[in-house]
This record gives C-alpha cells, sequence and structure tokens, in this order.
C-alpha cells in the first residue's frame, strides 16, 4: 500500500510540471495583456510597469523564471493588484471557499446518502420515484437559477436570510450559499447511492446475510454500506476538489470572496499569475483528493489492498 | 423517528448558522454600505486606475481641492488658493488643521513628494502623464505650496480633486515602501481611514477623527461591498442589505423605475459612448465621406428611446453635453430629420464608390454584454436600411477587443466609450491630439492638434474655449468617430440616505452623505 501511494506521488510531479507549463502557455498566448485599459497609458509608462513585471523578456526565460520561483514556493506578484501576492490572494480567498464547500460537501453526503438509501430499499415505489425526482431535478436546475430563486424567496420577500455574504453577519450567510453548493451534489450522490445500494442488496453475501437471519438495519450497517460507498467515494474525490476551489456562479451571486471568482476575473484581466497559481492550486488539489480516494479505497475494500 | 439520527448533524448546523445573526443591528444607523463593481486594484493613488478605485480613495483621501455633493468645486486641503496673471503659477495655502489619519498634519512636502513620485518613470503609474503641464511643485513653507505651469491649464483646480493628485504620507512610505497602501499600513488623510480589506468582497472604512472637517462628517463606518453582478447588487438592496448600488441592471428597467421611483437616480454622466473608426486601413483610411455616410445612417433617438431607453441622451457632439465652462459643438446635420439624413447619407455612400451592387464589406467589433450587442444589432439594421450593406458583427471579450484595437490591423469599427478624468473639455478632446496614447482610431490632424495647442496657451477662458470648440468642430467633420449616446449614472439610493447629489461627475463622497435615525 505505501509503495503504491509512492509510486503514485512521483507520478504527480510530471503531472503538475505538465499542467503548469500548458496553463503558462496557455494565459500568454490569450490575446491582450494585463495592463491594457481604454484608457491607454503613455507607452513609456507601459513599457516600465512591463519591464518590472520581466514581461518583456522572452517566453521561455519567463517560464524558466517561473518555475525557478515556484520551487521556492513562490508564486510570484498579482500583476492586477500590485499589492498583493497570488500566495496572498489565494489565502485570501481559499478559506472562504473552503468553509462553504466544506459544509456543502457534508451536507451533500448526509442527505444525499440516505435518501439514496432510503429510495433503494424502498425501490419502484412511491418514495423511491419522488426520491429520485427529486434527484432528477436537482442535477437539471443549474445554480444560475436555484441561487437567484432562493435569495428572492427566503431574503428579499421574506427577510429570513441574508441576500449576500459581504458586510452580513453571522453564520446565517452561510445557509443560502450552502444549500445552493450542495443541491446538485445530494442529487448525483442520492443517485449514486441508490443504484450501488441495489445492486449490493442482490448481491449472495446480503442474501446470507439475511438467511442468517439480521434484520435490515444491520444488514445495511454492516455489511451494505461500505460496499455502496465505493462509487461515492470514487465520486468525492473530483466532487470536493471542485466545490473547494470554488463555484463561480455561487460566489458571484451571493458576492462571497472564493477562488472561484477569484479565478474567472483573474483570467478576464488577464492575471496571468493569478490565475497560474489557482490552476497549480487546483491541480495539486485534485492529485492529493484523488491519491487520498485511492487510499480510502483501499480501506474499505480489503480486495484493493492485496492487489 | 430513526431517521433523525441521520440528520441530525445537519440540523444542528443549520440551527448554529442560524443564530447569530443579531450582533450589528444596533450599529448599521451609522454603517453606510454601498456597492462597488470591481475590486479596486490598489488604494496605492499612482497604481489605482479602475473608476471604482477612485471613488474608494475619494473617500480615503483629499487632493489641495474638493468637490460639493452636487459635484462643485470646493475647497479641499487647500482653503485657498492665487492664480498669478499669467496663468502660469498657482499658490495654494493649505489648512493649517489638514491632518493624516495619524495626528500628523498635512504638509506641502506631501504634495511635492507625492507629485514626484507620480511623475517618476519607476512608478509605472497610470496616470503618469496627469500633471505633464506642471513644471515644479514648490513648498514655500509647510502650509504655502507653488504650483509653477508650462502653459496656462485652466483645468487644474479640476484635476487636483483627482486621487493621482492627492498627497503621500512620505514617513508611511519611507516605513513600508510599495507595500504602504495595504491595510494596517496606510495612513490617509480623508474623512476616512482604511480598517480592512478582503480582496474581492469588501473594504471597511472608519471615520478619521482627525480629518480637519470631521464635525462635519455624519457616518462612522462605510463599507464598500465588491458586487460584480447587476443583479446581485439589485437583489441586496432590494432585501435592505445595501445602502446605495453602483449602477441598476438594465432588464427589467421599466420595472424598476416603477417598483422604486425617487429612490432610483438617474442623472448625465460624462461618459460618451462611441463607434470608432480603424483611420489607419482601409475601407475608412482617407474616406471622410464614406465615414459620415455611416455616421449620419445611425439613427441615435432610436437608440437611446428604443434601444436603451434609460434617459441616456444621443450624441450629436464628442464631448458631453454639460462638461463645464463649455458648449460642444454639434455635427452640421444635427438639425436635420433622420430621412434627410439618409437621403444625404446614401449619397456620400455612393460618392464613396459604393452601391447595392458594390456593398461596403465592414465588421463591427464589441465586447461581450447584452447591451452592446442591442445596440450593435440596431446599428447593423439602420445601415442596412438606409444604405444596402450588411455589417458582420463580431462580438469578443473585452481584453481580446482592447487588443486589437491597438494592433489596428483586424478591426474596422469599434465599440468604446470614453469617461472624463476632469471636469473639462480638454479631458475628451486631448484623446484625439495625434501623440495620445488613447487615440485608438489613429486620427491625426495638424489642424486639429495646432488649436489644441491654442487653446492650452490661452489664459483667457472665453478665449480658450473658442479655440476648443474649433478643435471639436474639425474632429466632428473629419468623422473620426461616431459618438452615438451619453451615458446617465443609475444608482439606487436608500431613502435612509441624506446628502446624496445627482451630479455629471458620478463622485459621491462618503463624508457628504448622513442617514436618518431608524424609526
Amino acid at each position: 500500500m505505501m509503495r503504491y501511494a509512492l509510486h503514485r506521488l512521483l507520478w504527480a510531479i510530471p503531472t503538475l510540471l505538465l499542467v503548469i507549463v500548458l496553463a503558462f502557455l496557455m494565459v500568454h498566448a490569450a490575446p491582450g495583456g494585463p495592463f491594457d485599459d481604454e484608457r491607454a497609458p503613455h507607452p513609456d509608462v507601459l513599457a516600465t510597469v512591463e519591464a518590472s513585471y520581466h514581461l518583456d523578456e522572452p517566453l521561455p526565460q519567463q517560464l524558466g523564471r517561473y518555475l525557478y520561483g515556484l520551487i521556492q514556493g513562490d508564486l510570484g506578484p498579482s500583476f492586477r493588484y500590485p499589492n498583493y501576492s497570488v500566495s496572498e490572494l489565494i489565502g485570501h480567498g481559499f478559506p472562504a471557499s473552503l468553509k462553504l464547500g466544506a459544509l456543502a460537501m457534508l451536507l451533500a453526503v448526509l442527505v444525499g446518502v440516505s435518501a439514496g438509501t432510503f429510495a433503494a430499499l424502498r425501490q419502484g415505489s412511491l418514495t423511491d420515484r419522488a426520491v429520485m425526482s427529486f434527484a432528477m431535478t436537482g442535477i437539471s436546475i443549474p445554480v444560475f437559477v436555484v441561487a437567484p430563486v432562493l435569495v428572492l424567496l427566503l431574503a428579499v420577500k421574506l427577510h429570513w436570510l441574508p441576500a449576500g455574504w459581504s458586510g452580513s453577519a453571522g453564520a446565517a450567510k452561510y445557509v443560502l450559499p450552502v444549500i445552493t453548493l450542495a443541491l446538485p451534489q445530494i442529487a448525483y450522490i442520492a443517485r449514486l447511492t441508490r443504484a450501488s445500494m441495489i445492486d449490493v442488496l442482490g448481491r449472495d453475501f446480503i442474501r446470507t446475510a439475511r438467511a442468517q437471519g439480521l434484520g435490515t438495519r444491520s444488514i445495511i450497517r454492516v455489511h451494505a454500506l461500505k460496499p455502496a460507498m465505493l462509487p461515492v467515494l470514487s465520486y468525492m474525490g473530483p466532487a470536493i476538489a471542485a466545490i473547494l476551489t470554488g463555484s463561480v456562479v455561487v460566489e458571484q451571486v451571493f458576492g462571497i470572496p472564493g477562488l472561484g471568482a477569484s479565478f474567472v476575473q483573474g483570467a478576464l484581466n488577464r492575471d496571468y499569475t493569478l490565475v497560474l497559481g489557482i490552476v497549480i492550486f487546483y491541480a495539486t488539489l485534485i492529485i492529493a483528493l484523488n491519491l487520498i480516494v485511492d487510499v480510502l479505497y483501499g480501506v474499505i475494500d480489503p480486495r484493493v489492498r492485496q492487489q | 423517528m430513526k431517521l433523525l439520527n441521520h440528520y441530525l448533524p445537519v440540523l444542528v448546523l443549520l440551527a448554529m448558522t442560524a443564530c447569530g445573526s443579531s450582533d450589528d443591528s444596533d450599529q448599521r444607523s451609522s454603517v453606510l454600505s454601498r456597492a462597488i463593481s470591481t475590486d479596486p486594484e490598489s488604494l496605492d493613488i499612482h497604481k489605482a486606475r479602475s473608476l471604482q478605485a477612485l471613488d474608494v480613495l475619494r473617500d480615503l483621501g483629499e487632493g489641495l481641492v474638493s468637490h460639493t455633493a452636487s459635484g462643485e468645486l470646493t475647497p479641499g486641503v487647500a482653503e485657498s488658493w492665487e492664480m498669478a496673471d499669467d496663468g502660469l503659477s498657482y499658490t495654494f495655502h493649505l489648512r493649517a488643521d489638514a491632518k493624516w489619519s495619524n495626528g500628523d498634519p498635512v504638509t506641502a512636502a506631501d504634495f511635492s513628494f507625492a507629485v514626484k513620485r507620480l511623475k517618476e518613470p519607476a512608478t509605472g503609474a497610470f496616470y503618469a502623464q496627469f500633471l505633464s503641464d506642471v513644471t515644479s511643485l514648490e513648498a514655500l513653507d509647510d502650509q504655502t505650496l507653488l504650483i509653477s505651469l508650462a502653459q496656462p491649464t485652466p483645468y487644474l483646480l479640476s484635476l487636483l480633486t483627482h486621487p493621482a493628485t492627492f498627497p503621500m504620507h512620505a514617513g508611511g512610505f519611507a516605513e513600508h515602501g510599495e507595500r504602504f497602501a495595504r491595510p494596517g499600513n496606510l495612513v490617509s488623510n480623508g474623512a476616512y481611514a482604511l480598517e480592512a480589506w478582503v480582496p474581492g468582497s469588501l473594504l471597511t472604512l472608519k471615520r478619521n477623527p482627525h480629518y480637519w472637517n470631521n464635525a462635519n462628517t455624519a457616518i462612522d463606518e462605510v463599507r464598500h461591498l465588491v458586487l460584480v453582478q447587476e443583479s446581485t447588487q439589485l437583489a441586496r438592496y432590494r432585501a435592505g442589505e445595501i445602502d446605495i448600488t453602483s449602477t441598476v441592471p438594465s432588464e427589467n428597467f421599466a420595472e424598476t423605475r416603477k417598483q422604486f421611483g425617487e429612490q432610483l437616480h438617474i442623472a448625465p454622466y460624462q461618459n460618451v459612448y462611441y463607434y470608432g473608426y480603424n483611420l489607419t486601413r482601409p475601407p475608412f483610411r482617407d474616406k471622410p465621406k464614406l465615414r459620415q455616410a455611416l455616421s449620419m445612417a445611425v439613427d441615435r433617438e432610436v437608440l437611446v428611446d428604443k434601444v436603451l431607453g434609460r434617459g441616456e441622451t444621443p450624441a450629436y457632439s464628442w464631448v458631453p453635453v454639460g462638461v463645464n465652462d463649455y458648449v460642444p459643438t454639434v455635427f452640421s446635420y444635427a438639425d436635420l430629420t433622420q430621412d434627410e439624413r439618409n437621403q444625404i447619407a446614401r449619397r456620400l455612400y455612393k460618392e464613396a464608390g459604393y452601391s447595392d451592387e458594390n456593398p461596403l464589406d465592414v465588421e463591427i467589433r464589441y465586447n461581450t454584454s447584452d447591451t452592446h450587442r442591442a445596440i450593435a444589432v440596431a446599428v447593423q439594421s439602420m445601415w442596412r436600411d438606409a444604405l444596402g450593406f450588411d455589417a458582420t458583427l463580431v462580438n469578443e471579450e473585452f481584453q481580446v477587443l482592447l487588443a486589437n484595437m491597438k494592433a489596428r490591423e483586424l478591426t474596422q469599427v469599434f465599440r468604446s466609450s470614453w469617461v472624463g478624468d476632469y471636469d473639462d473639455a480638454h479631458t475628451f478632446l486631448s484623446v484625439f491630439l495625434s501623440d495620445s496614447p488613447s487615440n485608438v482610431p489613429g486620427y491625426s490632424s495638424d489642424e486639429f492638434d495646432d488649436l489644441m495647442l491654442r487653446a492650452s496657451q490661452q489664459v483667457d477662458a472665453d478665449l480658450r474655449r473658442v479655440y476648443l470648440e474649433e478643435a471639436e468642430r474639425v474632429l466632428l467633420e473629419d468623422h473620426a468617430v461616431i459618438p452615438l449616446y451619453f451615458y446617465v449614472s443609475k444608482h439606487l439610493v436608500s431613502p435612509r440616505v441624506e446628502g446624496w447629489g445627482d451630479n455629471f461627475l458620478d463622485y459621491h463622497y462618503s463624508q457628504h452623505l448622513s442617514l436618518k435615525a431608524a424609526d
């Protein structure tokens, strides 16, 4: 297991390097630059500013400089925010995305797994269909529709919750974004759990357990839940990475200073280093979470360990 | 009931979050929340370039001259000044009680220090050329500042309200270097001081107790909330969470107007929306008749009434109506009906060598926005109806459009706009000087340059105005651009906010505002 993990870890390095080089070339290939504006600065000023960020150097040299900084843990200065470094901006944005994402994922797993199991046990019944219709709806309605509708209903009309994040006090500001983020995940996890649970419940070892006279509750808890969770687990790796690095739509609708909004604004502003920094951060997170999921797989399913 | 076990953690979570929302309702009466549409890139007066950053800086700092709520010039750090007879120097007398947020006095040296850094090429200030006519800034003593000019600059006072010309706390800069403008480091001399800044979210400003006019500053805390989406601003305004929006969504505008009535503030704004030609390449290079035909065939009344409908006014000049001490020159065809204009346009179009058999093949480039698209579609159809050619619409991301405009290779007709930097016709007309970096169309006219130079040499305001108006006439006759309409500023202002003044500059200093006590 250790060797396997180590092996995966070593592979992560060239993967990450490839991601960095490709991302670097892509952001620099995009037309326009970080200092273009309708009110153009004087050419001398522009030249000075560009030189101070080494944008006047040939691209390979810039890449080399960037990688050299990266090895020392330096993601460089932000081009858009001259008073902030990219690490600082990620440091500002990530905690908000992390808190929101973690709460949303927690909610999604709790509700999604319960609903999926519940439906699987009543396969074909009206409850099953109701739960699955709800899940289908949750997957199909895009976040940019759900979020404003929730805001309109719960904040503007009923005044139960704040409509936005910034400037709102207390923890109530978490509720709407967390629900918005969690809804599609709940739906997806419920469907995954149901399908997987139905599959597991039809297996021989469950039949054996039933024949031994075990009740449904302990069959689910002791025997079925673990194997049924495997597909959910493999879904969770990338899902957590995606949700933690922030949802652009949710962040913009609620005005949350997360990484998703920074990433999009960074791309629009041609803030090369900020975009690269977030890409690297995101890639690292995905690689790490996939690794963790693989290791957990081994913990849950002993057969994987032996292979 | 057993199912409750599954949901218990979730319920606890929700219960936890639902509780603590009561902690600042007491303070709400002295806290103003206002929206800005993007994060300021920097609060360094020389690194700031967006209108949003400048808005925040006007709360934090103060120049020699400032504005009233209605946008009139008023003494700022300087309590009085005299202009020399030749208009080539000004002497400013600073207030003895002008103080920085740490209690230090604001001195004449703080201004000369700041302007030196502004002009220093290594600073890389976007407004570095702003004071190019200022030859020297001399601190005669702590409270007397002598500004010498290369040529009379009647808009100097207006320039001195701009954040790029604010003073700098030299001690703060010496201590923190380029990081002097960060929260915790920034020493400011305006009505407010920077308390906190969460990038992408919120800037919190607290009253500067040392500000000379602190006694007349009503609001203790100002929060500038970064709300990128117009619809989010509206939702938060409707939920009562912000007092002032920076704009109002164009969708359902009529409904918003109906719903909010007096809370909706629409005012003429120093911003012109225009289509530029690439004058350096065919088909528009050396083709003033063709350019005039296209300009005349656009029915601006339809654009402002039917396409926009928010109070915008049709543009028949380059300089917006309302600029201080200036009467914009208008196109000679402004008095004709649209039918008459179209007839002349058709004739000019033919004279330029185009016809139904040989129609003009041209692209309109605009950046992504519903409004820009609607305008482009309308102009396309007006050109089709009046002149018989089909323009191709090309939608580009803003940075791509800017890059293409700058390169002047692909662009033929492009959408752009120009916001004034100070309240003078010069901020608009100087765009078209041959050597102006913002002269995107590539307009170059000796006659125009010469008239602008003459205007800048005049001490007499009336004579100067005549030269400027004449320069604008030359510009319009050359049809370097198609001015389409003049913007309006659009804000929702809560009834609890008092002291709001609609103005042409769209500057709204928080220090002029106050909040009605809660009922």
